[in-house]
């Protein structure tokens, strides 16, 4: 699955596409009203006005519709970049607020895998998981023929069984046993890596690039190790040697 | 509030039978209410190994279907009146149970009974699915063979995921590993896997290993569970089990290799 890395005569590649994560501040809103929020905001600012300056920021209006208020998206626009604020986002919006927001060319975020609501989050999966900002926990043993996916990272502190399958968009840390499938960076993310206490594994993938059981070699397997990709290469480090 | 034990593997002819029957019977003569319920519909055995195939009437699809009462289907034990046996029927297929209908046989068993064992189909369609669905403990019957610890595996991921209690995200379903056909000297050649080897894949609680033993065999073609030859290794086996299971601290047994008589007297190695 690696990329074909020789250029052709006429064209070389001159952009890439790659996925960064960056922590921006989140305006949660309770009211609607523009004057009560620009005066708290002025409030606000003035507290650290430097942390303020050009900076970007996104609105999140979840509850406002959670109450049924609507909010008229131009005109807070308009009293945000009042103090020098550059909304890049908007966040729990309802379709027409969404719709708006895209007109003044503000993009839309979904609300998913934030923890900002109140709402207390149902937990469906029976493996105890406990989302934890970006990562998601599991103490239980990931058993043959399960299969886990999440969004973020990957923490697990029992064993990966022959036969499981476990993907993540970032990292995966196994503090146990990993003896069955294990994909990091499954939407493309070539800096994701693999950390497992024991590697047994019958496949390893970091961002689509995979090595099967018996790719590993017998150096590093039954190790503490870390995997990581380098120019379209996996490599398998013992973590002790780090 | 009966306690609801599913008796379960994945793979077929590990033991699964033998094991629910020999753990009901176990229960039973300890003095608790018993039941035993053959989920293998359409390749109905329980009632073989119970001794009670000639007293069977009606069955356990009947009393799903409402075409007989549960007192009517429930077959009472020649060895232990504690003890009821729920056949399966042999002319149907699995089909014909329904989550509804196991679910308010169990609950109407619950009632009478302290213990309901649940003899799971090999398999994870849905006869063992119904089986292990509403119980509350697992037995995990493995042989020291790679594949039957895949299976079980496998199981027990269904366990933690599509029972009652993960649906309902009550307190997961126990499970015990009871390790059976374990033969000392064919894994002291590399053979089979050791009791080390299986949990180190399978990390649950051992509750016992039962020996491979010419005394299981017997006991299956006489129709009486195996815990009641009191002098056979697996009698025994399935008799420290049982304890165990109901808090009592036994020893590991069966799991070394047995010493001759002279190596006995002599202190052996």
């Amino acid at each position: 699955m690696s990329t074909d890395s020789q250029n052709t005569p006429h064209s070389t590649s001159v952009l890439e596409f790659k996925s960064s994560t960056f922590s921006v501040p989140v305006l949660v809103l309770s009211n609607n009203d523009l004057d009560a929020i620009e005066q708290q905001l002025q409030k606000k600012i003035q507290l650290a006005p430097e942390f303020f300056k050009n900076s970007p920021i996104v609105f999140d209006v979840q509850e406002l519709n959670a109450q049924k208020i609507d909010i008229d998206i131009a005109a807070l626009a308009n009293v945000i970049r009042k103090f020098g604020l550059m909304p890049i986002g908007i966040r729990g919006g309802n379709e027409q607020q969404a719709k708006s927001a895209l007109d003044l060319h503000i993009p839309v975020y979904s609300i998913h895998n934030n923890l900002s609501s109140d709402a207390p989050k149902q937990q469906k999966n029976t493996t105890q998981t406990t989302e934890i900002s970006s990562a998601t926990l599991i103490t239980q043993p990931i058993r043959s023929g399960q299969r886990i996916y999440a969004k973020g990272d990957l923490i697990i502190m029992a064993q990966v069984s022959a036969g499981a399958e476990i993907m993540a968009e970032g990292n995966i840390h196994i503090y146990n046993t990993l003896r069955g499938r294990a994909l990091a960076g499954v939407q493309g993310n070539p800096d994701a890596r693999i950390f497992c206490f024991d590697l047994q594994a019958e496949l390893i993938s970091i961002a689509g690039n995979y090595k099967i059981s018996e790719d590993i070699k017998d150096s590093t397997r039954n190790k503490p190790v870390q995997i990581y990709l380098e120019e379209h290469t996996l490599f398998i480090q013992d973590i002790r040697e780090h | 509030m009966a306690r609801i034990i599913v008796v379960t593997s994945g793979k077929g002819g590990v033991g699964k039978t033998t094991t629910s029957a020999a753990i009901a019977m176990g229960l039973a003569k300890k003095g608790h209410k018993t039941a035993v319920i053959d989920f293998d519909v359409g390749l109905r055995n329980l009632d073989l190994i119970m001794g009670c195939e000639r007293r069977v009437v009606y069955d356990f699809v009947n009393v799903i279907n409402g075409e007989a009462s549960l007192n009517q289907a429930l077959i009472r034990d020649k060895h232990c009146d504690q003890l009821y046996i729920l056949p399966a029927s042999q002319t149907r297929d699995k089909d014909a149970l329904t989550q509804e209908g196991v679910g308010k046989v169990l609950e109407d068993l619950a009632k009478d009974f302290q213990y309901i064992v649940c003899d799971s189909p090999a398999g994870i369609e849905k006869g063992a699915h119904l089986a292990m669905y509403f119980a509350d403990d697992a037995f995990v019957v493995t042989n020291p063979e790679v594949s039957s610890v895949r299976d079980s595996d496998r199981m027990l991921g269904l366990l933690s995921s599509k029972s009652r209690r993960a649906e309902q995200n009550e307190e997961p379903i126990k499970e015990y590993l009871l390790l059976s056909r374990y033969a000392p000297d064919r894994v002291k050649l590399g053979d089979m896997l050791s009791v080390d080897d299986v949990q180190d894949i399978l990390s649950l609680h051992l509750l016992g290993v039962i020996p491979e033993s010419k005394s299981v065999l017997t006991a299956s073609n006489s129709g009486v569970p195996v815990i009641l030859d009191e002098k056979s290794d697996a009698g025994q086996a399935y008799a420290d089990i049982v304890a165990r299971y109901l808090g009592e601290e036994r020893p590991h047994r069966f799991i070394d290799e047995k010493k001759g008589l002279f190596g006995k007297l002599f202190g052996g190695k």
